[in-house]
């Protein structure tokens, strides 16, 4: 598999790890009920097909990404820097 | 028997080896197959389940029969095909399965007992008593069932792994991919050309007529010069391509130094990962054998072994030849054969009524082979024609029942192959892999022309698809007729009619399969074991389909194909694990004061891939613990020093740096004053503990951070996601430096003194209170020193850039040796910091809480910060939960063991009335006896209760009373001093 690091361009699946999907990036407020803390630790879905991830590329520039991916095909149709979809 | 002794075009060195200890000469450039036939040795193996005489089936890495033990010692390859092994001069080749001499195997007993061992043998025979399993059934069947052995020593020569990137990948040096080759090298593509074969051709062969105003056999080679020759093309012959992945990643397996004797800096086989923007599948086709009784004698191989041997060997693989072809294009071979010097008895065996015999050879046409004889090899085969039977003396029988596509790599990615009924072949499914263009035999065309076309078209087609607009060039004129064939999968005859030659699988064990159910493919599969050797059913599993499909009265279309998996070929762990092996595998990290360490002759301990010393053996001592009690002893009463730099350190830097901390960390970092240390507890998002350790404000917007050693890669990743993914408000870098400051502890009572004597500045407890930090100078070097204590006394941190480190470590310990104290190790830091009941990952083991571990009070309830909702949950504050505490023996004697289970001393020691565990132990020299912290339910509420520690393991009870976690210096004035 290749990722398409935004600042290394595409780079061999072995120089990332993958942390799951981008619910991560998703951080409820301290505030908000137990239900939305555990939906967000716990619960994730299991889909055939497309899906978004989290991946570091720890071996590479030290980006985090978000990647769009087809979990049928492996395929990969995007990747964006953690940083800018956070913003 | 061998005709001509050139290889490739010139006169070939003899070169002598041995098979089963007996002296053979073959020639340059031969295999161990063709060797030893031009040697007249016919009988290579015994066959894994009957132990059946075996010879060799094919002349390439589809072999199922000749497989053999090559090489000695470390280096002995088990399992080799003989047909791929090229010989070398004191090359070591033994056959394999059988007890006894080849030729006298005892085990052949099996074949008489075959009516016992059909499919399901295993199965049926050995379910009870489920006990004989492991101690008799599985040693007994490994015993008599089975392959070459490795020779179970380490070390041997080594393997390599390396990375190749192209534009277009050619796999196969067959015409069709030759063409591909140059179609894609003209056109300025970087081309890898990869062949498995250790020479261009492929099957094309002098039946084949001219291409252009070449011998068609001739025309592979004069081309692959001219590829040779072009800058942007690599030819890797000896090369199989044996797995295809996604986005165009390829392995391949180079059998780099496996035909030449071992050297020292020649490696056996190298594993290639091949990225290719475009690939051309030109792999060809393998030849299909028939099933008839007794078709796997010595002798019997596939018509198209008995070309190559003879085109490429000069041998002639018998004297008196019968082929048994039932299409056109074996008559060609054959017709060209008859031509050459040895083959003048040539017979053809043809079912087809309307055969009509294309050269010098006698054709029985409308007629069947039926059976074979001869005990250790073919002497005479049986011709049925119409209803009557003749007998025809035979040492050498060609098998031709067509052609199978080699289409297994379009199936790594999980297509399947389509059947075609009219060419009666599994062709690759379209757009099975993208952008691999199947192209040739591989694809169902057979023709000369069909072959260079398909070459040419797939390579142009993969030109585009990279954007560029080659040009056709014209393609040379060949022989456009593919030929006529009859789909002959098994002859109706009594007897043995062998389809998987590696494990014995009868046509009898397929159809024997279907009446017990077993109508699957991948359940026939399994119950017959049909494919499963090493050759993964190369040359049978179409056949044992065809039969399937036959008993279960269905077309091969709807029986279904089974699955091709990587690798094409087998590959040796030792290949595809090259360079991780030893040091390879787990790298050594060492601290700059390691050779200082090694000199004072401290065993080294390893701490992930760090070393560090365990403690420093002084004259007399005999024992670790020993030795672990004196430096104990010397830090609490002088000064020790020990290397920290192992610790995770982290640069941290920028205007919201104390906020971003203030996120990571559950207490506060941004009011700490500049100059100050403090000591920071790190939570996962689901409020787990993760890690701990100081960070130290040396400017405003400066901090440094340390992690333990065992979560410092964690962190750093921990940081650099929430930084990136939810905090990409806060203006802040940071930087992992571990690896460019040493870093040392100088702990004790006079640590003050000795860091005075090193430093150009002298400090005092003003400038630098406990939990003091800033900048110094050490012999005019700029350096860091904080007053941190992981041992409860007095001590200080000095971090210097590395290449200084080893000096600084000497020097210190030389000075702490004038002042009565020294080096110490991992063991006497444990001891401290248990005394002092610091954690370390022994505890934070990532199942704890902070409350759990008593630092509950560290939660700041004025911010925010990464596990702080989750680390609220009612369920991870219930004062039950396993909790931190001290535990000692109640008699001073006790023995203490980490990982021992507690109990209520009433209760009986089973699970359901644990009540915890030990984490880490000590010998506690100050106090006497062996101290421990535990994870105990309702914990510190327990203190001055007395519970039973039970390691079942070891087999100690030892009863203990619970006290809190620091057993030394409660007040903590030592270290404050
Ligand atoms: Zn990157």
């Amino acid at each position: 598999m290749l990722i398409p690091c935004p600042q290394c361009g595409p780079r061999d699946i072995r120089e990332f790890t993958c942390k799951g999907h981008e619910t991560y990036m998703h951080r409820p407020s301290p505030a908000a009920p137990p239900e939305a803390w555990d939906d967000h630790l716990h619960n994730r879905d299991n889909p055939a097909g497309p899906t978004r991830e989290m991946w570091h590329h720890v071996a590479g520039c030290g980006a985090w990404l978000v990647v769009e991916r087809n979990t049928v095909t492996h395929a990969v149709t995007g990747a964006m820097l953690a940083r800018e979809v956070a913003r | 028997m061998r005709v001509s002794s050139t290889w490739q075009g010139e006169s070939a060195a003899s070169v002598t080896f041995t098979f089963n200890g007996q002296r053979v000469t073959g020639r340059a450039g031969d295999t161990v197959a063709s060797a030893l036939l031009a040697n007249d040795i016919r009988l290579v193996g015994r066959s894994f389940k009957y132990h059946r005489p075996r010879g060799i089936l094919t002349a390439g890495s589809e072999e199922p029969n000749a497989l053999v033990t090559v090489g000695t010692g470390p280096d002995r390859m088990p399992n080799v095909r003989a047909t791929v092994q090229e010989i070398y001069q004191g090359l070591e080749v033994v056959s394999q399965n059988h007890i006894g001499p080849l030729h006298r195997d005892l085990m052949a007993v099996n074949d008489v007992l075959h009516p016992f061992l059909g499919a399901g043998f295993y199965y049926k025979t050995f379910m009870w008593p489920r006990s004989f399993w492991e101690r008799v059934y599985e040693p007994l069947i490994r015993r008599a069932a089975g392959l070459g052995a490795l020779s179970g020593e380490a070390g041997g020569a080594t393997s390599e792994k390396a990375y190749a990137f192209c534009d277009v990948l050619v796999i196969g040096a067959g015409i069709t991919g030759i063409m591909a080759a140059l179609t894609a090298a003209e056109a300025g593509a970087d081309v890898i050309l990869a062949e498995d074969a250790m020479v261009a051709g492929g099957q094309t062969g002098p039946q084949d007529g001219q291409i252009g105003d070449l011998a068609a056999g001739d025309w592979s080679q004069t081309r692959l010069d001219q590829l040779r020759a072009i800058p942007n093309v690599r030819v890797m012959l000896r090369t199989a391509v044996t797995g295809v992945y996604d986005d165009g990643s390829f392995a391949a397996l180079e059998r780099t130094g496996l035909h030449l004797p071992p050297g020292p800096d020649l490696p056996r086989e190298t594993f290639w990962r091949i990225r290719a923007k475009q690939a051309v599948l030109a792999t060809g086709a393998l030849e299909r054998p028939i099933a008839f009784p007794g078709n796997d004698r010595p002798g019997i191989m596939m018509t198209s072994a008995i070309a190559t041997y003879a085109e490429r060997f000069g041998v002639v693989p018998g004297r008196r030849i019968a082929v048994f072809a039932t299409c056109d294009h074996a008559h060609r071979t054959i017709a060209a054969l008859a031509r050459q010097q040895g083959f003048s008895k040539l017979t053809v065996i043809d079912p087809r009524p309307d055969a009509v015999a294309l050269g010098d050879y006698r054709l029985i046409a409308g007629a069947e082979v039926i059976g074979t004889r001869g005990r250790l090899g073919l002497r005479e085969i049986t011709i049925r024609k119409g209803g009557t039977e003749q007998r025809l003396e035979a040492d050498c029988l060609g098998l031709s029942g067509g052609w199978n596509p080699s289409v297994h790599l379009t199936c790594h990615l999980g297509a399947r192959p389509v059947w075609d009924e009219a060419r009666a072949m599994f062709l690759p499914a379209p757009g099975a892999v993208p952008g691999l263009h199947p192209a040739g035999a591989c694809n169902g065309t057979l023709s000369v022309a069909g072959c260079l076309r398909e070459g040419q078209a797939a390579a142009l087609t993969a030109l585009r698809a990279m954007g560029r607009k080659p040009r056709a060039p014209a393609l040379p004129d060949a022989s456009d007729d593919p030929g006529r064939g009859r789909t002959l999968w098994a002859v109706a005859a009594k007897g043995r009619a062998w389809l998987d030659f590696a494990n014995d699988v009868t046509t009898k064990d397929v159809k024997q399969a279907a009446q017990e159910g077993f109508t699957s493919v991948e359940h026939m599969k399994r119950y017959t074991t049909q494919g499963m050797a090493p050759d993964q059913g190369k040359s049978s599993n179409i056949g044992a389909l065809a039969i399937l499909a036959d008993a279960t009265g269905r077309t091969i279309s709807t029986t279904g194909t089974t699955t091709f998996r990587p690798p094409f070929v087998p590959v040796t762990l030792k290949a595809m694990g090259a360079g991780a092996e030893g040091k390879g595998f787990a790298p050594e990290r060492l601290t700059t004061s390691h050779a200082a360490t090694l000199a004072r002759g401290a065993p080294m301990i390893e701490a992930g891939l760090w070393y560090r010393p365990s403690y420093f053996p002084a004259k007399g001592e005999t024992t670790w613990q020993q030795s672990c009690d004196r430096e104990v002893r010397m830090v609490r009463a002088t000064v020790g020093v020990v290397d920290v730099s192992t610790l995770g350190k982290i640069e941290i830097m920028g205007q919201d740096a104390g906020a971003f901390l203030d996120f990571l960390y559950t207490n506060t970092f941004s009011t700490l004053p500049v100059g100050r240390a403090r000591y920071g507890l790190m939570l996962r998002e689901d409020g787990h503990v993760m890690d701990d350790g100081t960070s130290a404000r040396l400017a405003p917007e400066h901090f440094v951070m340390t992690t333990t050693t065992a979560a410092a890669g964690q962190v750093m990743a921990h940081m650099e996601f929430t930084a990136q993914a939810l905090r990409p408000d806060l203006d802040v870098r940071f930087l992992s430096v571990t690896e460019q400051w040493a870093q040392f502890s100088v702990a004790g009572p006079l640590s003050r003194e000795l860091m005075n004597s090193v430093l150009d500045d002298p400090i005092d407890d003003t400038a630098f209170p406990f939990m003091g930090c800033g900048a110094v100078k050490v012999h005019g070097i700029p350096a860091r020193l904080f007053r941190i204590s992981f041992s409860g006394e007095r001590a200080y941190e000095i971090a210097v850039p590395a290449r200084y480190g080893d000096a600084l470590y000497r020097d210190l310990v030389a000075r702490a040796e004038v002042l009565g104290g020294g080096a110490y190790g991992m063991e006497a830091l444990n001891v401290l910091r248990l005394e002092k009941g610091f954690i370390t990952h022994a505890e934070i083991h990532g199942r704890v809480t902070a409350f759990d571990i008593g630092m509950q009070g560290m939660l700041s309830g004025k911010k925010d910060f990464i596990g702080k909702a989750a680390a609220g949950r009612p369920g991870l504050l219930d004062p039950a939960r396993e909790r931190l505490v001290g535990l000692k023996p109640v008699d001073p004697d006790g023995v203490l063991t980490a990982g021992a289970r507690l109990f209520k001393p009433e209760d009986p020691p089973e699970a359901r009335n644990d009540q915890g565990y030990v984490t880490s132990v000590g010998q506690s020299p100050n106090l006497g006896h062996m101290i421990a912290l535990a994870f105990l339910r309702h914990g510190p509420e327990r203190e001055g209760h007395e519970i039973m520690m039970i390691d079942a393991l070891r087999g100690i009870r030892t009863k203990v009373e619970v006290v809190p976690p620091v057993f030394f210096d409660r007040e903590g004035g030592r270290a404050r001093g």
